[in-house]
């Protein structure tokens, strides 16, 4: 049985932090319309980091982090296959992917 | 899983290097392909990190379904719709430059306070399950999680059919604006964008 005091949670947590910082500037700043959606596998992998450190750490008997986390990755690829679609035929009738062409419900 | 203290450090800050420049990479290359092949890179490091967590189960799901679907379908992606554009100059990027990275670095520094400040109520290492947590994983599907597993089948293939409505090409044997025949072949022609704005 492996001794979790080995690496603190602290650790686990920090890079989760700077994973999801790294996702929401990416979210915000790209231009090409997968790396928005790139971005967002990057923060969702994140938050998959944060459970499955909480569910070692916290709760390693009944590990339900873990279960958590799958449904995140269920969800995860759901959310790609529909994101690309909708991406595919963005581009079919604007054939740009451009995140600043798409303004089409902007105020 | 028994690592020696040193080698899980030494293995933990291997991979955290690799996820935070892989991931810096991904948001700041030039180059979309090369984004597309780092990210596969994070998502292989991440699936270790969770072989350091005692979770082989979902490492080997993480690499099933990010590597082998998702990354692949991001380049296929990438395949169909890489195109050579100059883009538009935008006129105030510096200004949201700058704010946007005031924000995320505020938000950093905010989740490393809590993450640094908190005091976590660890539980007894003596209780963790390790190996077996596989076997716990699929009590928890079949019994006090068997709603959320159904509804998530259900949302997958909610996923597939939506996927393959929204990206099909329309086969019909009118064109609809213009009433002239459609040509049927699978390759796609460039035609006149309907809704690109004239400014």
């Amino acid at each position: 049985m492996m001794s979790l005091e080995a690496i603190p949670i602290q650790a686990f947590l920090i890079v989760s932090s700077a994973l999801f910082c790294i996702g929401i500037w990416g979210l915000l700043n790209s231009r090409n319309a997968v790396r928005v959606l790139m971005s967002i596998e990057l923060m969702l992998n994140a938050v998959n980091i944060n459970l499955m450190a909480f569910s070692s750490y916290v709760d390693n008997n009944l590990i339900q982090g873990q279960v958590f986390t799958i449904f995140v990755i269920t969800v995860a690829a759901a959310e790609a296959a529909v994101g690309l679609a909708i991406l595919l035929s963005l581009y079919r009738n604007r054939v740009t992917v451009d995140m600043e062409s798409f303004n089409l419900l902007k105020w | 899983m028994s690592i020696a203290i040193t080698t899980q450090i030494i293995c933990f800050s291997v991979l955290s290097l690799v996820i935070l420049i892989g991931a810096l990479g991904v948001v700041l290359l030039e180059s979309i392909v090369y984004s597309a092949f780092l990210l596969g890179g994070v998502f292989m490091s991440v699936a270790g990190l969770y072989l350091l967590l005692n979770a082989s189960f979902v490492a080997a799901a993480q690499v099933l379904v990010y590597v082998g679907a998702v990354n692949v379908l991001i380049i296929f992606a990438i395949m169909l719709v890489n195109k050579k554009e100059d883009l538009k100059p935008i006129s105030d990027i510096k200004s949201r430059r700058i704010i946007s990275t005031s924000i995320c670095l505020t938000l950093l520094s905010l989740l490393i306070r809590v993450d640094l400040t908190n005091a976590w109520s660890l539980s007894n290492p003596q209780n963790s399950i390790g190996e077996e947590s596989t076997i716990r994983i699929g009590e928890h599907l079949f019994s006090d999680y068997l709603l959320p597993f159904e509804v998530a089948s259900v949302l997958l293939l909610m996923a597939m059919i939506g996927a393959i409505v929204l990206a099909r090409r329309d086969v019909m044997s009118k064109d609809i604006s213009t009433g002239l025949p459609v040509d049927q072949e699978l390759i796609e022609k460039s035609s006149e964008p309907l809704l690109t704005n004239k400014n």
